[in-house]
């Protein structure tokens, strides 16, 4: 057993307090300790890009951070995103492109396409195809997401 | 996995070097390599992990004297997004621009990939051709010390350098190359993103029409750490670089290299790979 932290952050605009051991990841804590469940654990060293969370700001594999390190810091999760302008507009073009098949790669994506418009909202394809290389999908072969993507994009304008 | 007894986050360095200092510290910044690695069994925490986020004097990206300093918190991130390393320090920032995803990026930070010391580590091919050093602090005696230890002297295996328990990577500084050099970074993977280097070459010279000066030549994933390649740069020296000088250069690189089999390539096509990409990414660099 891991020596437990008391730890204190934002949480898609609320402040919380929690307890957690050393040694859990922010994962963890949020899918178990908070029962947020929209966050994937999938390949759990950040290779996928499932558990795609934004800290600060940016965009982090939440499988590979410490739950202690979030002391004092500013989280968004595929909650908070879709209850944002953004991610509404997100969602509709993910919908509207077919660019959800199983489905589970989709919180992670629409994280991190969030991050991509929001720092450059005039991304073309090849510059989305860049941002999103840490994200994979095993089922669409990613054009229909670079084009929901992309649509959200224009919606913006 | 072993316990962790005690969670730390000191706010100085001295704080810090006062904490390893006490023994049985794992360090943590990032978290990209810790992660995986104590999940896997590779690496077991020691008693005390301790955060250094909170250190200032680990941060910052500033030129003194001719020398680049990067403190060791430095994101990856951070690095592709300074002027100063894209302009002066630009095959270090196409090694960052290179680097696993963004999320990676994020958090990884350049003293976490460098204190890892993997052999395929991206970006300590191209901080050993611009002749790096490392920066250590500890505190041996009651006062902070520092003492610096060049890059290709201080890594000493797959995942072993030469720090101590007692020390901590505090920062990288890497002198500024001179004016005119110029240099490439290669990483040969499956593809672009998130991958591993099956090899990586950072090729560095000062261009004099068509003449390399200067010449520094450095290789990942082709022993068991980064090395340098003195003999490939020797032959190259105050040359053009033609097709016979090319193979010359080729000839003498694979003299220097150690590959073994995994995964990732053969031992065979590590040789192919670095025969054939070093003589394009020299020629590449004979032309900027």
């Amino acid at each position: 057993m891991s020596a437990n932290c008391d730890i204190e952050f934002t949480l898609n605009g609320v402040k919380r307090q929690l307890s957690v051991p050393a040694g859990m990841s922010t994962l963890e804590m949020l899918r178990e300790r908070l029962g947020l469940r929209g966050t994937k654990y999938a390949c759990g060293e950040g290779e996928c890009g499932a558990c795609t969370i934004l800290v600060d700001g940016l965009t982090l594999n939440s499988c590979l951070m410490f739950a202690v390190d979030c002391d004092g810091r500013e989280l968004q999760t595929v909650e908070g995103v879709a209850a944002s302008e953004v991610g509404a507009r997100l969602r509709d073009a993910f919908v509207a492109n077919g660019a959800v098949q199983c489905g589970f790669c989709t919180p992670g994506l629409m994280v991190q396409a969030s991050h991509v418009i929001e720092h450059n909202p005039g991304a073309g394809a090849a510059e989305i195809r860049r941002g999103i290389e840490g994200n994979l999908c095993r089922c669409t072969g990613y054009k229909k997401i670079i084009e929901a993507i992309q649509a959200a994009e224009q919606k913006n304008g | 996995m072993h316990a962790i007894e005690r969670y730390v986050r000191p706010g100085s360095l001295e704080e810090a070097a006062e904490i390893l200092r006490a023994g049985n510290v794992t360090v943590l910044a990032g978290g990209t390599d810790l992660m995986p690695q104590t999940h896997a069994g590779r690496v077991k925490f020691q008693s005390v992990l301790m955060n250094v986020r909170r250190v200032p004097e680990l941060r910052g990206i500033e030129e003194h004297g001719g020398v680049v300093r990067i403190g060791a918190l430095v994101t990856i991130t951070e690095l592709r997004e300074s002027a100063l390393v894209r302009e002066r320090l630009n095959v270090l920032w196409q090694a960052c621009d290179h680097f696993a995803s963004d999320q990676i990026r994020n958090a990884a930070t350049l003293g976490g990939n460098v204190c890892n010391a993997s052999p395929a580590g991206d970006t300590l091919v191209p901080l050993l051709a611009l002749e790096a050093r490392t920066v250590l602090a500890s505190k041996p005696n009651g006062s902070l010390e520092t003492r610096r230890i060049p890059l290709d002297k201080f890594f000493s295996g797959p995942g072993r350098t030469l720090k101590k328990p007692s020390e901590l990577l505090a920062a990288i500084e890497v002198p500024l190359p001179p004016q005119g050099f110029v240099g490439e970074f290669y990483k040969h993977g499956t593809r672009p993103g998130l991958d591993i280097s099956a090899i990586s070459i950072a090729v560095g010279a000062q261009l004099k029409g068509k003449v390399l000066n200067e010449v520094r030549i450095a290789f990942g994933a082709v022993a068991p750490t980064p090395i340098r390649a003195p003999r490939a740069e020797a032959v190259l020296e105050g040359r053009e670089a033609d097709a016979a000088t090319l193979e010359a250069a080729a000839q003498a690189a694979l003299g220097e290299i150690h590959p073994i089999s995994d995964v990732r390539a053969s031992d065979w096509y590590r040789r192919e790979l670095v025969r054939n990409m070093l003589k394009r990414v020299i020629s590449h660099v004979g032309q900027l």
